[in-house]
């Protein structure tokens, strides 16, 4: 069957605001630069289909599918949108090209977070209107709840949580790419105002505008568009149930699923030896440790273990978010996966400049969808 | 209803009955708003409005003069070149007469809607606008000209109404 590859990306860095451009602007600046990357493919001609990810409520529109063709180079063309999240736009584009019927997919996703005067009033309204929404607050108490049950069920403690978020902002430091790059230390976390127990503020990530675009191609062409071919070997995707009072708060089962879902497809077995490393979804700190531990990166209990030893930093033997994560790059709305996605792919080329890994070969990139969402994507590739 | 059935038994549901909570309803009104920026294409056009002008943009591979603007031709999928003004009339493309307001009720004066080319972008680029001082709709024809009736200059404030619509224009 077929093999897909990543033969283009376009990003165009993150930022807290961008009153500069409209979303259709920076849609086709990333666009631009990602159909340059993948051989300078006219996008009018060679490319066979399009895929946006995007939510009507993040950008203000009925139907947002219908705004989308002119940026992308797209008019006239096949075009779809896919509501969920950019590693799950990843999965169709990559069913796409398996069906034989398509060389040529380019995804899309960008977040302009800054355009929403009310953003976690919209978060709010994700919410079951009879059991939930009438008690108020702001929706961020879930992840409250969900990282005090993660602590409670697996004895990773809040100075480890803390430890993500430090590590994270200081490899942002490092990405040209990212929003929210700083050198702050554990008691920066500690001290930073309690916003929902047991996170403080800065355990919980910022949002920031940014847009990103990938072309991928079946293996007849890849070659041609790209010298350096990122495979996709596994792609899943899974939602656990919406209801609040009956989905698993400890462990992230949606991260669980879809990662055996690409795993299988990859034919890996025991994920801890097989991936160099890997982009994780910490649109929350404590997320990284317990995706981490979802995806059978490490134990139950022991993800803590390794941030404390510096297992996870990019010196380390599984390094994790060596872009910054969310909590570096920022929170981009649905883009916030397709970054994780970006940097595995700029890792496995060699581009990532001071932050470059050495001899990765298989890295994974997975993704939430956020509050109030239990649904998640990962996505397994190498260069070889 | 049908002939042979004049009355279903039981009891018919009215929208007061919803209204005044007897049929178990949720209710909830959600906190929606938006500050778009209006970008590098978007906010000539908006000026332009203010100054009492329609902006529009020029490719210059395959010549087209945009309108509304934009920052990239979507044909050609590059930059723009250029933002110019276009003159503020045209012709009539495609019209309609809107009896029926958004909330379905009847409009006691018909809106009548239309989509003119604007004179000096390319065939087949303009504005969807209204059209006014026009007696009686059936004088409106495809390929009429019109020219835009904008606000008082100190009354615009960068926005499509700006114009208040296009009435029918002789060219001399």
């Amino acid at each position: 069957m077929t093999d897909v590859a990543i033969v283009g990306v376009g990003c165009t860095g993150f930022k807290s605001v961008s009153p500069e451009v409209s979303y259709k602007e920076l849609m086709f600046e990333a666009a631009t630069r990602a159909y340059q990357d993948a051989g300078n493919i006219n996008p009018r001609k060679d490319i066979d289909a399009f895929i946006s990810v995007a939510e009507d409520y993040w950008e203000g529109f009925s139907i947002f599918d219908e705004f989308v063709p002119d940026q992308l180079g797209a008019v006239l063309r096949q075009l779809f949108t896919v509501s969920g999240d950019s590693i799950i736009g990843l999965g169709n584009a990559h069913m796409l090209i398996k069906t034989g019927h398509f060389d040529v997919v380019a995804v899309e996703s960008h977040g302009k977070p800054s355009d929403i005067l009310t953003l976690y009033d919209i978060v709010s309204f994700a919410m079951d209107p009879v059991f939930n929404r009438p008690l108020g607050g702001h929706p961020f108490y879930l992840a409250g709840l969900e990282m005090n049950r993660f602590l409670f069920e697996t004895g990773n403690t809040k100075e480890d949580c803390a430890m993500v978020a430090v590590k994270n902002r200081d490899n942002a430091l490092r990405n040209p790419y990212a929003a929210y790059g700083a050198r702050i230390d554990l008691n920066d976390v500690f001290c930073s105002s309690p916003h929902f127990y047991p996170l403080n503020k800065f355990d919980i990530s910022q949002p920031a505008d940014g847009g990103i675009v990938i072309v991928l191609a079946s293996d007849e062409v890849a070659s041609d568009l790209n010298d350096c071919p990122i495979w996709i070997r596994g792609v899943g995707w899974a939602s656990e149930t919406p209801s609040l009072e009956s989905r698993c708060f400890g462990e992230a089962v949606y991260a669980q699923l879809s990662a055996e879902m690409a795993y299988k497809e990859a034919k890996i077995t025991s994920p801890s030896r097989e991936i160099d490393f890997a982009e994780v979804d910490d649109l929350f700190s404590y997320k990284e440790l317990q995706h981490m531990e979802a995806m059978r990166l490490c134990e139950v209990g022991e993800a803590g273990r390794l941030i404390a030893e510096g297992v996870t930093g990019i010196d380390g033997d599984l390094p994790i978010n060596t872009s910054g994560g969310n909590l570096g790059m920022g929170w981009a709305l649905e883009a916030s996966g397709m970054q994780r996605l970006l940097e595995v792919v700029i890792q496995l080329r060699g581009d990532a400049g001071e932050r470059q890994l050495a001899d990765v070969e298989v890295g994974l990139a997975q993704s939430w969808r956020g509050i109030p969402t239990a649904t998640g994507g990962t996505a397994v590739l190498s260069n070889c | 209803m049908s002939e042979k059935i004049k009355h279903f038994p039981g009891e018919e549901l009215s929208g007061r009955d919803i209204r005044e909570g007897k049929i178990p309803c949720i209710k909830h009104r959600p906190n929606v708003k938006y500050l778009w920026s209006a970008g590098i294409a978007m906010s000539r056009f908006v000026e332009g409005m203010k100054e009492g002008k329609i902006i529009g943009s020029k490719c210059v591979k395959c010549k087209r003069i945009m309108v509304p603007p934009r920052a990239f031709c979507e044909e050609c999928f590059r930059p723009v070149d250029e933002y110019a003004p276009v003159k503020d009339t045209g012709t009539i493309n495609t019209y309609s007469v809107s009896y029926v307001a958004g909330d379905a009720s009847r409009i006691k004066e018909p809106i009548l809607v239309a989509v003119i080319d604007i004179d000096g972008a390319s065939k087949g680029m303009g504005i969807l606008h209204l059209l006014g001082e026009i007696s009686d709709w059936k004088q409106i024809k495809f390929g009429m000209k019109v020219k835009a009736v904008w606000k008082p200059s100190e009354e615009r404030e960068g926005s499509i109404t700006d114009i208040k619509y296009f009435k029918p224009f002789e060219e001399v």
